[in-house]
């Protein structure tokens, strides 16, 4: 149940409405959890509802540290002969 | 980040340490098992599950109450993973098989729309769910009083996360050295709900996202701080949780509900644990518009679903584990909801059951 996905703001409605785009699959979210949204913002949705955004310079950091430890591991595997 | 955590465990290890880390929410429970994250844990540090199902720790008399509104002839809105729970006597999906309106909803803003659609009935919304889920449930009041709709209600479950991890930290049956904290939850509570179990109970706390690698950040964190002789609430899903958590969210919830003491499954009632609507919106309130209150249902025999959420046994130790217990006839809830401990052992890890 808490398993909230992220998806990207793709239009702003009136009254507090959103349209959310994940590659192409579109969704209703309601933004009246949250401030200060924009299109173009990736928010974490439950339920129907933006609950957070996500946060684009720790997201950067972390998508960038674990790329670094896929590549790390990748590195010490085994190659096939 | 494998290599990482068995260096720390090794570490741990050459000290005689074993650490036991509870999961509290479902959602890390099913992601550990989906990922076969277990497998990856250095042999001294062990996985718990903790009471962090929603539907798990609801009492069945919760489920008798609600098909007692669809007998009466209420349209019953309900998140999809109720509908197989088993109450005292049936379930949900039985009702509906015979004949009774049960309607799964991705989002509350469903029943709104089944309100409108079906003005001279009543439509009640089983608001089931700790605070991620809470916020979105009684923010349907706010678009429901604009639509001036009237015939719309919940009948509420509300369990708040900080009152459970005490009460298992408080049972003597129970050793956690460590939580790793739901994700989305602490999105909206924030960091400091955990700060007393760092602070005077001495264990880590540590915020973590749903991915395989969220999870393992979050163990090797948590391995640090026991290897450092640290007790802290640590935040390794910065990209989504604010120290602060969600305010606004919370304002909302603080408009609609007060403190309740609340019945949990296996644990018994814990004061303050809940959230109810206040008296100002008994309009909404299905107990109150309906004129009953929900009791607690009776436990279908063996059932150890209460062992389980407390992290004290282990799914395939209970004796109805796969045998009298499955899917799709399930005796309690853990075995049904998407986030059961049962349900994720059952469908990911029964090879280590029987290896």
């Amino acid at each position: 149940m808490c398993l909230a996905i992220p998806m990207k703001i793709a239009q702003i409605g009136a009254d507090g409405m959103a349209v959310a785009d994940l590659d192409g699959a579109r969704q209703d979210v309601d933004l009246s959890l949250i401030n200060e949204v924009r299109v173009g913002d990736y928010v974490i949705i439950h339920a129907g509802y933006a609950i957070e955004k996500l946060h684009e310079a720790e997201a950067a950091e972390q998508v960038a540290l674990f790329r670094e430890l896929t590549e790390a591991w990748q590195n010490s595997q085994p190659k096939p002969r | 980040m494998r290599a990482r955590l068995q260096e720390l465990g090794a570490t741990l290890a050459a000290r005689g340490r074993h650490v036991q880390v509870m999961e509290v929410c479902g959602s890390h429970t099913m992601s550990i098992a989906r990922f076969g994250l277990r497998d990856l844990l250095p042999l001294n540090v062990t996985l718990i599950s903790g009471p962090g199902c929603p539907v798990c720790v609801t009492a069945p008399g919760y489920i008798d109450a609600a098909i007692e509104l669809a007998r009466r002839g209420v349209i019953v809105a309900t998140f999809g993973d109720m509908l197989h729970v088993p109450g005292s006597d049936s379930s949900l999906a039985d009702c509906r098989a015979a004949g009774g309106r049960i309607e799964v909803c991705y989002s509350p803003r469903g029943s709104l729309a089944l309100a409108q659609a079906n003005p001279g009935c009543g439509v009640v919304f089983l608001g089931i769910g700790f605070e991620t889920t809470i916020a979105p449930v009684v923010s349907l009041l706010t678009r429901a009083a604009e639509a001036r709709v009237t015939n719309l209600s919940l009948l509420t479950s509300f369990k708040l996360v900080p009152p459970a991890l005490r009460a298992v930290l408080d049972d003597p049956g129970v050793k956690v050295d460590a939580f790793l904290c739901p994700a989305h939850v602490s999105a909206i509570i924030g960091l400091q709900p955990y700060e007393p179990f760092a602070r005077k109970y001495g264990k880590p706390c540590v915020v973590a996202g749903f991915e395989p690698l969220d999870i393992l950040a979050g163990l090797c964190a948590i391995l640090a701080q026991v290897q450092e002789g640290r007790a802290e609430v640590e935040n390794e899903y910065d990209r989504v949780v604010r120290p602060e958590g969600n305010p606004k969210a919370r304002a909302v919830m603080e408009r609609f509900l007060q403190p309740a003491d609340a019945q949990w499954r296996g644990i018994g009632m814990l004061p303050a644990s809940g959230l109810a609507l206040r008296p100002e919106f008994a309009d909404y309130d299905a107990e109150k518009r309906f004129g009953f209150s929900v009791g607690p249902g009776r436990e279908p025999a063996g059932c150890l679903c209460g062992e389980v959420i407390k992290g004290k046994l282990a799914p395939p130790r209970c004796p109805l584990f796969a045998t009298r217990c499955t899917p799709t006839a399930p005796v309690g809830p853990c075995m049904v909801s998407s986030e059961g401990t049962c349900a994720a052992w059952y469908k990911y890890e029964r090879n280590q059951a029987n290896g």
